[in-house]
């Protein structure tokens, strides 16, 4: 027992240090305070597994938070971006959102994966906290009046492949590879699936695999090139596709691929072997080859400031979000003295009311499900570049 | 005969001793939670740290007492926590009192984690070691496997369920309401966890513990740990009192399950993997093996650590590792732990001399 | 035909469990403890390979040789700073500070080296072997890494038992007190246990990471408790059990992809697991302690 004082005075101790150091570090930034500010919040992975995702969205939306306040602020706010980590577990996800109401968040951007931002949903709904997500999938992720998304859902993004597939005569046989344990995965899966039963779209084979199986795919390849399917549909991340596509290079199988916007950033992973995923095409709505002012700036912008392996559709839907914030908090002329309470029902209002274009899409608008409306861009990979299709 | 009830009565005062932790510690968060001067990441830690707590106290009833290494508790946790959540998601219409459901909602997660500790021990019992380590940690994985790739919803003609969602959407009428969604897990489950019905169960499980470790089967199932032939020899029957105990340790950590799933709006299996069960592993081994009170201690420091930590940003994780491996050493080396008790003593002594002094002076 | 592409491909899988499995059984058998921070020197080692290939264009053998120098100093360096102060401490307690250590390497890696993931150069060409028409295709990376674990397993063999420093080893992993009296030096025969349990950690680094070309600060940590797996299944202690259990173990997980189910892989594997330690309660190729009275 002794022993465990001991340990629990170092512990409080350190903790004691580490707090006013931060303390410290945070009231020599706040010295210049003299605008109101805006603090959005949201939690994430930035550490363990899933950390590069959290990451991506932390670096967009710090970046469209620094563009906005050099450009002077909203409604004479700046505005501030408060992270906390919680690696993608729903538990740490609740205590890191709680911390973030702590600290003075006043709007959320919710949860960067679809389990840890279902998680605090409750909590937001009890404090009735405006919630816009920049990329959790989940349909479960914005029940709720106060909730919305940047990103497709998974029915959107499964059903809209299907359709895409079958409408634009892409394949006739298809082979699924899934993630099982992975929430965004099978939740595109299972309406995938669904909806090539009602377009009469051949699923040939239904493969899987685990978190603890991500190595080798060679099985599951085997029995796609058994099937005969002349397209591999992709419902997963950039990281185990990397490890598909190289896979079944050397099992010498040779379809289609399709994927989903989680297969964007396969082509900035650091060291790819580009020619791998030549030809590989996928549902998106951000590319970085896009062309268009608002793309170009950003991509530049982003390369200037963080490393390119961030740059995918994670960080683009955050950096949209915050825009969308601003458009939306210019609309409902949010002022810093509302409460969160408040801001949420003026913004509410307001982000059925708003039409916008970001990177991530054009005249995009909401409906009071909290569902953006916008269309999804497929694009091939040629040449280790996306091309419009 | 007198050293044995010297013994008995300093069992009985070092539990008073962890009552006594535990009551200042709950009037203590109490106090602090409703004057409502509680920071809200704190409010949002209480429920979790008793359910960490339970976990590590339940799971040091294998570790400590039965001497068996179980890298599977987590798996428990699990069952208790889908059974629970199934059971309150179904009944949520049903039964309105939330206090009477989650009653019953305790009930069902414990009980379905017990009967599946109790299944898994008989044959886990032929192994030792390591091997029982593995085996445990197979368990909990497979559980974890089978929870992901699980559907389950309620439509008019009662419960379907699959092990895939082509044919789960074949089954299920469109109105119905899923309540396990395969790797999505299950959302919306009322969060009936209270601080104080976790701390209710916190106390009753430390409670069971300790009486029974210092009850009959509590020493014979530590005459197995510490010494299992001569145990045999004098006739204690070595399978019922390790099913005993691993089917209680499983109810215990089926109820921290339950508090687990009533506490969020959503959660999934993926929550319950190894990596969770090394956890609470940690927990019990940093609070000291077979030492009930040390297992609810080394939780709520461990598990608070990483949200105290929350100050120092990207290097969270990081501070956290050094100093878990700083604790370990400290509390389990030699040479720091002899420096120690020369340190105590020599603090008792200069106690001793100046009340000495002091009653020379009059 | 499909079969036997099926057992390929499980071996192919299984030699790289093997490979990180006898890492894990050396240190076990000598220090007895279970370094639950081995998956994690894997990756640090796979990490110096790539930075000498990518960023400082080294020749592959040299970019091995740099990581394995740097693991074997990262073990040794380990192994005084967190395990030597717990010599006297139960196994129980040196398992969480390993534990400590691999969240240590993990997140030291992420503040290092960016939490992206990188493609990995196979560091053995990208070559395959094509056979029956192509119905049976053999990577260069398998064929290595093949030869590479029994390599080395029989290397570790002899090396235990025909050298003075091996029969050393078997001494301490016997009886650390006897060994000490008849005058080995306890703490240097540990040491150089770790020394060569983390350069064959940097060894099945580079192959893995060749043969799934995949290297993130996690990379290392589901192969690592897959190959703690494989070491129990053959018997834990046991160099040739190691191999045994890496190698089954992969041809299970391959097995059952095949034929049963994709989904239910985890469980099937774990499932036959279980079947097995409860048909040889001790592994493989465990030995059977008897207990004194």
């Amino acid at each position: 027992m002794k022993n465990f004082k001991k340990v629990l005075a170092v512990v409080m101790a350190l903790a004691l240090i580490v707090t006013c150091f931060a303390a410290c570090g945070k009231k020599d930034t706040s010295n210049d305070k003299k605008d109101a500010v805006l603090k959005i919040g949201f939690t994430g992975p930035l550490t363990g597994d899933n950390a590069q995702y959290g990451l991506a969205v932390q670096y967009g939306a710090q970046l469209a938070i620094d563009e906005i306040n050099a450009a002077g602020g909203v409604n004479g706010m700046k505005l501030e971006l408060l992270y906390q980590d919680d690696m993608a577990d729903p538990a740490a996800a609740v205590t890191g959102y709680s911390k973030l109401i702590d600290d003075g968040m006043k709007v959320s951007l919710g949860g960067v994966t679809s389990g840890a931002c279902t998680a605090f949903l409750g909590e937001a709904a009890d404090d009735n906290m405006f919630m816009l997500t920049p990329s959790a999938t989940a349909v479960e992720a914005i029940q709720g009046a106060y909730a919305f998304r940047v990103c497709f859902s998974d029915p959107a993004q499964g059903t809209v492949s299907a359709d895409y597939i079958k409408d634009n005569g892409v394949a006739e046989k298809v082979a699924v590879i899934y993630d099982s344990s992975d929430a965004y995965s099978s939740g595109i899966y299972k309406n995938f699936i669904a909806e090539a039963k009602v377009k009469g779209l051949d699923v040939v084979a239904e493969e899987s695999y685990t978190k603890n199986t991500k190595t080798d795919f060679s099985a599951q390849l085997q029995s796609v090139k058994n099937s005969g399917a002349d397209l591999l549909f992709l419902p997963i991340y950039y990281n185990e596709a990397s490890l598909i596509l190289a896979q079944a290079k050397t099992a010498g199988l040779n379809v289609k691929v399709f994927g989903c916007d989680g297969l964007d950033g396969l082509v900035s992973m650091e060291n790819f072997d580009k020619t791998l995923a030549e030809n590989v095409m996928l549902l998106t709505p951000f590319s970085t080859s896009a062309t268009d002012d608002l793309t170009v700036n950003f991509v530049k912008n982003f390369k200037a400031k963080y490393s390119e392996t961030y740059l995918n559709q994670f960080g683009a839907d955050a950096y949209d979000a915050i825009y969308i914030l601003k458009a939306a908090i210019e609309k409902a002329n949010v002022t810093a003295d509302m409460d969160a309470s408040a801001i949420c029902e003026a913004l509410k209002k307001a982000m059925v009311e708003i039409t916008f274009t970001g990177v991530t899409g054009t005249d995009i608008t909401w409906g009071a499900d909290g569902e953006p409306v916008k269309k999804p861009i497929a694009v091939k990979i040629v040449n280790g570049e996306y091309v419009v299709m | 005969m007198f050293k044995q009830k010297k013994s008995i009565a300093k069992a009985t005062k070092n539990n008073f001793i962890t009552y006594g932790i535990l009551a200042v510690m709950f009037a203590g968060s109490l106090i602090w939670l409703e004057s409502g001067a509680m920071p809200r990441q704190f409010t949002k830690l209480l429920v979790p740290l008793c359910t960490y707590s339970i976990a590590a106290v339940s799971l040091n009833l294998v570790v400590g007492v039965l001497g068996d290494l179980s890298l599977g508790h987590a798996g428990f946790m699990c069952i208790g926590a889908y059974s629970s959540a199934v059971f309150t998601n179904i009944f949520a219409d049903v039964i309105t009192n939330d206090l009477l459901r989650f009653f019953i909602a305790l009930l069902v997660g414990g009980i379905f984690a017990a009967v599946f500790g109790f299944l898994i021990c008989i044959p886990v019992l032929r192994l030792k070691g390591d091997y029982l380590a593995i085996v445990t940690l197979a368990f909990g994985e497979i559980i974890k496997n089978i929870f992901n790739i699980v559907y389950l919803g309620i439509d008019k003609s009662g419960l379907k369920i699959a092990i895939n969602s082509s044919k789960y959407t074949e089954i299920m009428s469109a109105d119905g309401k899923t309540i396990i969604n395969g790797a999505m897990g299950i959302t919306g489950t009322s969060r009936d966890s209270t601080f104080i019905i976790a701390f209710v169960i916190l106390f009753i499980t430390v409670a069971v513990s300790l009486n029974l470790i210092n009850s009959r089967t509590g020493r014979a199932v530590m005459a197995v740990r510490d010494d299992r032939i001569a145990a045999q020899t004098i006739g204690i029957n070595i399978p019922k009192y390790k099913l005993l105990v691993f089917t209680i340790a499983s109810f215990f950590a089926g109820l921290a399950g339950v508090l687990y799933a009533h506490n969020l709006n959503s959660f999934s299996a993926g929550a319950f993997d190894y990596n969770a069960s090394i956890l609470i592993l940690v927990y019990v081994v940093l609070g000291g093996i077979g030492n009930i009170r040390g297992s609810f201690i080394a939780a709520i420091i461990l598990y608070a650590l990483p949200e105290i930590l929350r100050s120092v940003g990207e290097y969270r994780m990081l501070f956290y590792a050094i100093l878990l491996i700083v604790m370990m050493i400290v509390n389990n080396n030699d040479t720091i732990i002899d420096m120690r008790k020369k340190l105590v003593a020599k603090l008792k002594k200069n106690k001793h001399k100046t009340t000495a002094n002091e009653g020379g002076d009059i | 035909m499909e079969f036997l592409s099926a057992i390929i491909a499980g071996i192919s899988l299984g030699s790289i469990y093997a490979l990180i499995a006898l890492g894990y059984t050396m240190v076990y058998g000598i220090a007895k403890m279970l370094n639950f921070a081995h998956g994690d020197v894997i990756m640090v080692g796979a990490f110096m390979m790539f930075i000498a290939l990518t960023k400082m264009g080294l020749h592959p053998i040299l970019c091995i040789i740099f990581g394995t120098v740097i693991c074997t100093i990262l073990g040794v360096v380990i192994e005084k700073l967190a395990y030597k102060p717990l010599r006297k401490a139960t196994s129980l307690a040196v398992l969480i500070t390993a534990i400590g250590v691999s969240y240590f390497l993990q997140n030291s890696a992420q503040l290092i080296f960016g939490a992206g993931s990188k493609t990995f150069t196979s560091l053995f060409g990208s070559g395959n072997i094509s056979l029956f028409d192509g119905q049976i295709i053999i990577s260069h990376n398998t064929i290595v890494t093949i030869c590479v674990s029994v390599i080395i397993m029989i290397g570790l063999t002899l090396f235990i038992n025909k050298t003075k420093t091996g029969r050393a080893m078997l001494a301490v992993s016997e009886d650390k007190g006897a060994a000490q009296l008849m005058g080995i030096n306890v703490n240097k025969t540990i040491s150089i246990t770790f020394a060569i349990g983390s350069a064959l950690a940097a060894i099945a680094g580079a192959l893995l990471c060749s043969s799934y070309p995949i290297l993130s600060p996690t990379t290392g940590a589901m192969p690592g408790i897959k190959a703690f797996t494989a070491a129990v299944l053959g018997g834990i202690g046991s160099i040739p059990g190691a191999m045994i259990g890496g190698i089954l173990l992969g041809v299970i997980e391959n097995i059952s992809k095949v034929y049963i189910s994709t989904q239910l892989s985890d469980a099937i594997v774990f499932g036959i697991l279980i079947i097995i330690l409860l048909v040889k309660p001790t592994g493989i190729l465990g030995k059977k302690m008897n207990e004194k009275v």
